[in-house]
């Protein structure tokens, strides 16, 4: 994966983020809108320049979009500017994107960009506005907006090869292991800090006479490859490198493949070569399994009093390092502004307002995610006001540090998720890693190659 | 001048066909429309975001040489004979339950009917936690009668098999309410003949019942084929054709390749030859059922 930088690399100089953040310390020491109007009026910028306009948001149904549209009257207040938005599921969005977008309409002016998925599509096909120039322009956003506040490995994710920048940073999804504190205290059990000891800790835990599960993760094709794209990093290596190499059958990839096959055949419950996320949560959630490897996002119904036994006993520690390197797998969304829009203007204002630092905080607030801006994490009313535990927010913290992309950005990604997938499946029930990581790398070169022509 | 009385006729006609034309615009629009460019998309390789090539008929080509698409076809048969043998069998049976005169029998016969009712998206949603390996009240239930716990759908091996239960506990009463309304309207002469010559309630089903009600029994059967082999959404949502491929009927692969993968040329060619599958399957059933209507 290419690193870039938050300076000159991706068309933002420092100079650029330091202008972006003039009025930004004054905003933050002041707080709220008021400071923001008067660095507004100080620079030229302001928010009421659109008003009377009227724009489209297509959101992805999920707790962040359910934050945006509850404070949505905020942002009308604020620019005169009437938002009609809806939050359609993951899968239905992501169709209505892609045939909206190829017919060279869109019926929204404002959508969301699932990096891991969505990145090198929109970014080849130029989706995407690119919103380099608003940044730049001080008329164009706020002088609080403070661009150099976003995490480095979320301004890399919205970054495009070429430099351009067609999302604003919106949530960053982190993979943790999610442990039960209970069952590893009850058998004397540390909390894993390498693959090795993860292994031994699942295997002093495994008791399932008493149903207890030394480990869960998602076995389920497609669902699964992030959990083995994970554990790869740990050899500190992409599945895809940044010149479209496939690193998928070589001895990393087989390493972390056994890794993964040994974990979840010895040491999961029965079935769980057709567990997705939900399976996985609905048994740690009992008390039955010692850990979970998967996403951030699943504090709040761990913590939830009405769903879950496991309340105030999760332990939400980072991915354990590999033989090579720590890391943490990414995920992430960002906001941006369709190219066919023809309200370019007051759409970059939402986005802008969107990923706002209240927002933002509001996001970690609700254990919603894990929000792209360093300031949330700094906001003691966020932190206060916190739903999940504190623990949680430090991991995240700890995460961004080693945080790196879980899934290639490549185009067919859902396919590669798709063919490595069915291989992971096939391991977990007795197939050799190697044997089908070589078939899978085979039957999927063609494809990458063939994406990338024309 | 007087017309002629073809030109009369001509003009009479042409009056009447203006009626046709909405319906006609709209089968033209709704029908013939999109299986015309649906043919002419499976001669191209086309996926979404790249420019779009005719390649003649290698996406069939393709297809044929594909384990996977082959596999999937395989599996959908499997599924389909499963699920409408048994519950054409079980609805057979529960119609000539309800067909008897017993106490509660609207009532009982109303709640049979209730899983038909419900939509299909939360039926499989509900079916998902039940089959839960350790958190699902199916093994739950297993274990009180002393039953090791099953994998259901989370085993390659069981997973047809559990699917097709959810179909069977969902569309039985549909068998049962068509057969139902054959049993009704079969003539009660030969029956009265069969008791008065002593013939067992075996034989009458087998030489009486079961003949006149077959003409029912193939529509149910009809009816039954062509939704077992196009259903979707009950496993796409408690399985997405997992673990593995161990489920993924021509359906889900062409839902995968279309709207996952946007291969539309590809996916276009797969629902030609599904098409032809589906067309030869009803073709045949109809051919059955021209034989056992009466006469």
């Amino acid at each position: 994966m290419k690193k870039h930088g938050r300076g000159s690399e991706n068309g933002l100089s420092r100079r650029d983020a330091l202008r972006l953040g003039v009025g930004a310390a004054s905003a933050c020491a002041l707080g709220g809108l008021g400071a923001g109007r008067a660095g507004a009026q100080a620079t030229g910028f302001d928010w009421k320049r659109f008003k009377g306009e009227k724009i489209e948001v297509s959101l992805v149904k999920n707790d962040r979009s359910t934050i945006l549209q509850k404070y949505e009257k905020e942002f009308e207040e604020l620019t005169g500017i009437s938002v009609g938005s809806e939050q359609i599921p993951e899968q239905q969005h992501r169709q209505k994107q892609i045939i909206e977008f190829t017919s060279g309409r869109t019926s929204f002016d404002v959508t969301f960009v699932a990096w891991h998925v969505q990145k090198r599509l929109f970014g080849k096909a130029k989706w995407m506005e690119d919103l380099r120039g608003y940044l730049k322009d001080p008329t164009m956003t706020a002088p609080d907006y403070d661009w150099g506040d976003f995490s480095k490995a979320s301004v890399d994710f919205a970054t495009q090869a070429d430099g351009r920048i067609d999302t604003l940073p919106l949530v960053i999804d982190y993979w943790i292991l999610y442990w039960n504190k209970e069952l590893f205290q009850a058998k004397g059990v540390p909390l894993p800090k390498t693959f090795d000891e993860m292994l031994e800790a699942a295997r002093r835990l495994h008791d399932p006479a008493n149903r207890i599960y030394g480990f869960v993760a998602r076995g389920l094709k497609n669902a699964n490859t992030p959990v083995w794209t994970g554990f790869l990093l740990g050899w500190d290596v992409d599945s895809v490198d940044d010149k479209g190499e496939l690193h998928t059958d070589g001895p990393e990839a087989i390493a972390a493949a056994e890794l993964y096959k040994k974990i979840l055949k010895d040491y999961a419950p029965p079935g769980v070569s057709g567990f997705n996320w939900n399976e996985c949560q609905t048994l740690f959630m009992q008390g039955n399994a010692a850990m979970w490897y998967d996403g951030i996002g699943f504090a709040p119904p761990l913590e939830d009093r009405t769903k879950s036994r496991v309340v105030g006993k999760v332990g939400y520690g980072m991915t354990p390092a590999g033989p090579k390197r720590q890391h943490a797998g990414v995920s992430g969304t960002g906001i941006g502004v369709s190219a066919f829009s023809r309200k370019k203007g007051p759409a970059y204002y939402y986005c802008q307002w969107a990923t706002n630092k209240l927002n933002q905080a509001r996001i970690l607030e609700t254990g919603a995610g894990a929000p792209c801006r360093d300031s949330a994490y700094r906001d003691p009313r966020a932190m206060a006001n916190l739903k999940v535990p504190k623990e949680w927010a430090e991991a995240l913290v700890e995460c961004g540090k080693i945080g790196r992309p879980l899934l290639p950005v490549i185009i067919p990604v859902t396919e590669f998720r798709d063919v490595f997938g069915i291989a992971l499946t096939n391991m977990i029930a007795g197939a050799d890693p190697a044997a089908e990581l070589k078939k899978a790398t085979a039957l999927f070169r063609p494809v990458l190659e063939k994406s990338e022509k024309g | 001048m007087q017309r002629a009385p073809s030109s009369r006729a001509y003009a009479r006609r042409s009056k009447y066909i203006r009626f046709i034309l909405p319906a006609l615009a709209v089968v033209l629009a709704v029908i013939v429309f999109p299986w015309v460019f649906t043919l002419w998309m499976s001669l191209n390789d086309w996926q979404i975001g790249r420019p779009r090539s005719f390649v003649g008929l290698q996406n069939f080509t393709g297809l044929a040489r594909d384990e996977r698409f082959l596999g999937s076809i395989g599996r959908t048969i499997y599924y389909t004979v499963l699920a409408v043998a048994v519950p054409v069998v079980l609805g057979v049976l529960s119609a000539l339950v309800f067909h008897q005169r017993f106490p509660l029998r609207g009532f009982l016969r109303g709640i049979f009917i209730l899983p038909m009712m419900a939509t299909p998206v939360a039926v499989a949603l509900v079916w998902t936690m039940m089959f839960h390996p350790q958190m699902g009240v199916l093994n739950y239930l297993l274990s009180l009668v002393g039953l090791p716990p099953s994998l259901w759908v989370y085993a390659p091996e069981t997973v047809i098999p559990a699917l097709v239960l959810v179909d069977v506990w969902h569309w039985t009463p549909l068998i049962m309410l068509i057969v139902l309304g054959g049993l009704s309207a079969l003539p009660t002469e030969p029956f009265e003949s069969a008791r008065i010559d002593g013939a067992s309630p075996w034989q009458m089903f087998r030489a009486i019942t079961f003949p006149l009600v077959l003409p029912f029994l193939m529509v149910a059967v009809i009816i039954r084929t062509i939704d077992a082999l196009k259903t979707f959404d009950t496993i796409f949502v408690i399985t997405q054709g997992g673990p593995g491929t161990a489920s993924e009927t021509i359906n889900i692969y062409l839902y995968l390749q279309a709207f996952a993968f946007y291969k539309m040329g590809h996916a276009s060619a797969v629902v030609v030859v599904f098409f032809a599958l589906i067309v030869v399957c009803s073709l045949l059933l109809l051919h059955v059922r021209q034989k056992t209507l009466w006469t």
